[in-house]
């Protein structure tokens, strides 16, 4: 059982946003988090990953808590076991797509895992390739990967498709798929794609100024 | 007579400061550019300060500090038998301090430059802040690592007022190029002084275009997005 009430107030372009957040869900669901630009999606998984922090916050998982601000206690985001992938890709342009995969790895173990997970994504060959010379797809498809590399207990998707076509998305929602499936991860997605969340999940949370207004099924909400 | 001891003293002093800021810069450029510390302004300001104060400013108030009649140039001279007036460590001191802009802006900008998101994705990665910053963020800004090396030795090949302040005209010892060529100058060797500064000229250029090269060749061969 994953669970966190998060509360901070955020400040965008559209003025002043209450986060307040209470959410509960069972290992290996993946959920969708859909909602306006600046309704706060990315601050959400930025502060599971520790990344940000709450005014006020309770975050647990599996037993484990990671952020309990009224006892003071707060996990670095090295300490908490999650796999992130962001919009922008984030591959180290001075390493090859093996030297980031094998960065991701601790303390260089597992890899058996670096290269079954490099053959799941078709890019053995390219391997030696830095990430300049790869396609949008290709760079993304490197990022889950690494993603993938440190086991994570929850997997936090910020927008991951969201620079990509259409031909491209389609091809990542069924590496993300496959990958939530294979290592039974709990799975957060932000997405703006109604069509992608419905392929993706089975359980769908909108967030409007702040708070979820909406937690069921997509195709219930999108119909 | 054209003298060698110039040259050799110059290139000494340009190297070890360089070698001397870029380690102390490093902290405290990452400091500057990630740190939430209100008061950073504060250190911002002082760092700059060589920028905008005449060279004879700094150099006057070094001279007093160091001098063995004053606190710390006692204490130096007591403890660790170190004299800093008018020596060459008390140039290297000089010029480490009249330098420090030049090396911690290039390298607060090349800190700046890198995305966010990479740092994220380190962190999230399990790694630590010294190693993703010898991995990741070193790596990927050699360029203002360049830079502010080159900037920082021909700063430093070109100073004359702190030096001439700090050092004096003491030959092998601190009669750098630049106050080789201001004594030329005042015996009237105008030919020697010429001799002198085309040298430095002719360096600086060098360098600088070698630097220029590279940064362009560097650029041409990464793309970052």
């Amino acid at each position: 059982m994953i669970e966190f009430q998060l509360a901070k107030k955020l400040t965008g372009a559209g003025g002043d946003i209450a986060l307040q957040v209470d959410c509960r869900l069972q290992p290996g669901e993946m959920v969708g988090i859909y909602g306006p630009s600046g309704a706060g999606k990315s601050s959400i998984l930025r502060m599971l990953a520790g990344l940000m922090s709450p005014d006020k916050g309770f975050i647990q998982v599996g037993g484990e808590v990671w952020m309990d601000t009224k006892n003071g206690v707060s996990l670095r985001p090295q300490q908490r076991h999650i796999g992130m992938v962001f919009q922008e890709y984030s591959l180290f342009p001075n390493m090859t797509v093996l030297q980031n995969l094998e960065f991701a790895l601790e303390g260089g173990r597992d890899k058996a895992l670096l290269w079954e997970i490099l053959e799941i994504i078709g890019m053995r060959e390219l391997a030696g390739q830095r990430p300049y010379l790869l396609s949008g797809g290709q760079k993304q498809r490197v990022a889950l990967a690494r993603a993938m590399l440190r086991r994570p207990k929850l997997l936090l998707l910020d927008e991951p498709l969201s620079a990509l076509d259409r031909e491209m998305r389609k091809n990542l929602q069924s590496y993300i798929l496959r990958f939530h499936r294979d290592f039974q991860l709990t799975t957060l997605i932000v997405s703006h794609d109604a069509a992608e969340i419905s392929r993706l999940t089975e359980r769908l949370w909108v967030l409007e100024n702040g708070t979820f207004v909406y937690d069921g099924a997509p195709k219930a909400y999108f119909i | 007579m054209l003298e060698t001891a110039p040259f050799y003293l110059t290139f000494k002093l340009a190297l070890l400061t360089t070698v001397l800021l870029f380690i102390l810069s490093i902290p405290l450029a990452y400091w500057l550019a990630f740190s939430r510390f209100r008061v950073k302004f504060m250190v911002e300001a002082l760092v700059s300060l060589p920028l905008v104060l005449p060279p004879t400013v700094l150099g006057f108030y070094l001279l007093l500090a160091f001098s063995p009649e004053n606190a710390l140039g006692e204490f130096l001279e007591r403890y660790f038998d170190l004299r800093l007036v008018f020596t060459f460590p008390g140039l290297v001191i000089a010029s480490v301090i009249y330098s420090l802009p030049f090396m911690v802006q290039p390298l607060k900008s090349g800190f700046t430059s890198i995305p966010k998101a990479w740092l994220d994705a380190a962190y999230t990665m399990g790694k630590s802040r010294r190693v993703t910053l010898r991995k990741v963020l070193l790596p990927n800004m050699r360029n203002a690592m360049l830079t502010g090396s080159v900037l920082t030795f021909a700063h430093t090949v070109g100073e004359f007022g702190v030096i001439l302040m700090v050092g004096g005209n003491i030959p092998e010892e601190t009669r750098v190029i630049s106050v080789a060529i201001y004594n030329e100058v005042e015996a009237m060797n105008y030919a020697l002084a010429n001799t002198y500064s085309l040298i430095l000229v002719g360096f600086s250029f060098l360098v600088l275009m070698g630097t220029y090269f590279i940064n362009h060749q560097k650029n041409s061969l990464l793309s970052y997005d």
